[in-house]
């Protein structure tokens, strides 16, 4: 029987962001951002709640390694994101709108290129503690 | 004597540097914190009061004017803000969360009904580092 098996790795980083539209009038952006849209830029404690889905190996009993998937996320994503201003000091956010959602299918693709095919994965992140989004929805 | 405690959120940028010493120095000592263009973090705050329960009311203090107070002299001014340049009572301060803690204590402290004295203020920058501060 194929006992297919979800693991799970959580992880922390701090961010400054702003959401705008680069188009658009201050007033414009205040009015669909909110206090979201100041420029002077807020942020947030980000959780990141990363789940893997495998088999567990017969020999090793591992979906996966957790300390390798820490330092994978460690490396791809937090040395990118913690304590960063993700409009002015990413690339991905440097045209990208960094909402939760934009975020969460960003660090989707980033950690889906370091994961074995054979793996599933999905991506949940914790803006505050009442506002979370997850990829794939 | 009852001790009362109403919690409070914010979300907000920050940066720790001293601009009076050069950038290197700045990331020597403050490391990722002193990163030029912000990072930030979701505050939890802790505002506890105490005093005696009214006998008519049982309130040491309405829980809800309480809370009123401390946004009208607390959140609003930090809510979404950029600490170091958008906030009054941190103009010239270095924005550690220990300055932070002692501005919101001087913020509340001259505001709250007679019968009841301040007694802590708590602020969490994340769910592993926090301050308190007496008075």
């Amino acid at each position: 029987m194929e006992r297919k098996t979800a693991i799970f790795r959580r992880e922390h980083f701090n961010a400054a962001h702003r959401l705008f539209v680069p188009g658009w009038t201050d007033e414009q952006n205040f009015e669909k951002f909110g206090k979201c849209s100041n420029p002077h830029y807020h942020g947030h404690n980000y959780d990141l709640e990363v789940k893997v889905t495998g088999v567990p190996d017969p020999l090793t009993g591992y979906v996966i390694n957790l300390s390798d998937l820490s330092s994978i996320i460690q490396k791809n994503v937090l040395a990118r994101f913690d304590h960063k201003n993700l409009n002015l000091d990413t690339k991905e956010f440097a045209s990208l709108n960094p909402t939760a959602e934009n975020i969460v299918f960003v660090i989707y693709e980033i950690l889906r290129k370091e994961l074995d095919d054979s793996l599933g994965l999905s991506v949940r992140l914790y803006e505050t503690e009442r506002n979370f989004v997850e990829y794939p929805g | 004597m009852v001790f009362l405690t109403r919690i409070e959120h914010f979300n907000a940028a920050h940066k720790l540097y001293n601009p009076s010493w050069t950038r290197d120095k700045n990331e020597e000592i403050f490391g990722a914190c002193a990163n030029e263009n912000w990072h930030g973090h979701n505050y939890d705050l802790y505002v506890t009061i105490k005093g005696n329960p009214d006998p008519e009311t049982g309130f040491v203090m309405d829980v809800k004017k309480l809370s009123n107070i401390i946004k009208a002299r607390v959140t609003e001014k930090l809510d979404h803000k950029n600490l170091n340049e958008e906030v009054d009572f941190l103009k010239g301060q270095m924005c550690s969360t220990e300055n932070l803690v002692v501005g919101i204590w001087n913020q509340l402290k001259t505001h709250l009904p007679e019968n009841v004295t301040l007694h802590s203020v708590k602020l969490y920058e994340t769910a592993r580092i926090f301050v308190e501060y007496f008075g």
